[in-house]
């Protein structure tokens, strides 16, 4: 069986202010079916291009990026994205904004407002449907967004660092939120974080790129247990493999010149 | 609004009026040329509600049919003006081709003021409302055109991005999302273009058609009656005002969500 999601020698170069970028560089990458798989970066390393090429946003320069063996063609359901501002359409109340999905394809009402029902208890969003985003918080925002993917039932589940502009109370709530939902339904996801306790919290794999020009330099396996929940973040194995990630991304942190790579988003 | 936001507002206004009345009572200003405000306050009285018995004046009683062609033929060529001007804003807007096969030429004409196509109106059209219909629209299109083709413009990429991951076809990804987040420019398109449509509509009865407040205005200056003169410069003052509140509002209820923004 072909892995879920699978990048072969992907390469993804532009130019910005009349400069040439190389944002990513011979990325070789496999997602197993229903695995959690984080990437790892400093910001700048051109892991939200990575995502955006999955996601179908943008098409990568050189290599292949296929989903269940078939090669992205443009954004699709079956490959739903979190991004890291909510997005919400501000125009929609909460309730309209999760259905915007199963409404836009036509599904029937009937179909989707059992899931739709579900979906705000489990997300903590009953009593907000008629709420507009610009009511909500940024947690709430972000449970919305959750929501909105998660109701389209995708093969894959595209996260851009979604926890990433909230405070650290809020990133906790809605990592333990996710892994609650995660952990119900286990699912293949794709999470970029620049976050390691984050990766390790959730993730099966930690995929560390490098700075720019971003390339995968390891994979490590995350073997904690499951179901896991924030105290496993105090046990000695996590703290062993927070070092060696630590390690890792100081590397390359400290690696002169990686500094100066213009940065894009 | 507070006593205290009404009285400020009504400060000023007083105080011109009372500069007004003192000017005139006081010779500051050619006597016989400005009226008082009394004296323009009970000429358009009669202009409302005399009739031809009553009063000699041969605008008694007229006031309500003029007013209702003004407002007839603004509203006829401001929808004209908005049902082209947002479908091809939102395509210029939208696309690229149709901006570069487009736009030059809106640019082009957008300088010619309503008032020079004046002679080009009377000839293609006559002395008719089309003529009014024509400079109306012509005159509120520019500015609901080029503020639609804004908003459509600064469609925020990332939600593009969100409707396209959720399915939506080109149709839905610009009426659920390019359109909605288009509307706050549309809504000042359309507040501009009625404050146009309201110039446009004087310049075309002044000399285009034979009726409404633009003709009664000319027709009044010709004649010496000064006092009538004010009063439409000031009924067009408050049709014009009436109209744009109606847009407000119109535009608060469509944006309901916007103004919850505000104020989180």
């Amino acid at each position: 069986m072909a892995p879920a999601v699978e990048l072969r020698g992907v390469a993804k170069e532009f130019a910005a202010r009349g400069r040439h970028v190389v944002a990513v560089e011979s990325i070789d990458l496999a997602v197993a079916h229903n695995e959690f798989a984080a990437i790892l970066g400093p910001s700048g390393c051109g892991k939200s291009t990575l995502l955006n090429m999955v996601a179908g946003f943008e098409r990568p320069t050189r290599g292949q990026v296929l989903v269940e063996g078939e090669p992205v063609q443009a954004p699709h359901p079956g490959r739903a994205v979190v991004f890291q501002e909510a997005a919400l359409f501000p125009w929609y109340t909460v309730l309209d904004n999760i259905a915007f999905g199963p409404r836009t394809r036509g599904t029937p009402a009937a179909q989707y407002r059992p899931r739709i029902d579900t979906l705000l208890d489990v997300m903590g969003l009953r009593g907000f449907e008629r709420h507009y985003p610009a009511e909500l918080s940024g947690g709430m925002k972000q449970r919305v967004g959750l929501a909105r993917v998660l109701i389209m039932e995708p093969a894959v589940l595209l996260m851009d660092e979604p926890f990433g502009s909230l405070d650290a109370q809020t990133r906790s709530v809605m990592q333990e939120l996710l892994l609650t939902v995660w952990e119900r339904r286990q699912q293949t996801v794709l999470f970029i974080t620049h976050d390691i306790e984050e990766a390790l919290l959730l993730a099966d794999t930690v995929s560390v790129m490098t700075a720019r020009p971003g390339r995968i330099k390891t994979r490590i396996a995350v073997d904690l247990p499951r179901p896991r929940s924030l105290e496993v973040t105090t046990s000695p194995r996590f703290n062993d493999l927070k070092r060696r990630l630590l390690a890792l991304v100081r590397e390359d942190t400290f690696n002169p010149g990686a500094d100066h790579a213009p940065r894009a988003r | 609004m507070t006593v205290r936001r009404l009285a400020w507002a009504l400060a000023l206004p007083i105080a011109l009026f009372v500069l007004w009345d003192l000017a005139v009572r006081q010779r500051w200003v050619v006597e016989g040329i400005i009226p008082a405000p009394a004296q323009v306050a009970a000429a358009w009285y009669t202009w409302i509600f005399g009739t031809a018995t009553t009063s000699l004046s041969p605008y008694s009683g007229t006031w309500l049919a003029n007013v209702a062609h003004s407002t007839r033929r603004v509203i006829e060529g401001f929808l004209l003006a908005a049902a082209l001007g947002i479908p091809l804003g939102v395509f210029i807007g939208w696309n690229r081709a149709v901006a570069r096969a487009v736009d030059p030429s809106i640019q082009m004409l957008r300088p010619i003021p309503i008032t020079a196509w004046l002679p080009f109106a009377i000839a293609v059209f006559g002395i008719y409302d089309a003529s009014a219909r024509f400079l109306i629209g012509l005159g509120a299109f520019y500015p609901i055109v080029v503020n639609t083709t804004h908003g459509v413009r600064d469609t925020n990429l990332l939600l593009l991005r969100a409707a396209r991951m959720l399915g939506a076809g080109p149709a839905a990804v610009l009426f659920k999302v390019v359109f909605r987040s288009a509307l706050p420019s549309i809504f000042t398109g359309l507040r501009l273009g009625i404050g146009v449509a309201w110039t446009a509509v004087i310049v075309a009865e002044m000399i285009a058609v034979k009726s409404g407040l633009g003709y009664v205005l000319w027709d009044a200056y010709y004649v010496g009656r000064m006092d009538i003169c004010v009063a439409t410069m000031f009924s067009v003052g408050l049709l014009g005002f009436l109209s744009d509140q109606v847009i407000l509002r119109a535009s608060r209820v469509a944006l309901r969500w916007r103004a919850l923004e505000a104020h989180g």
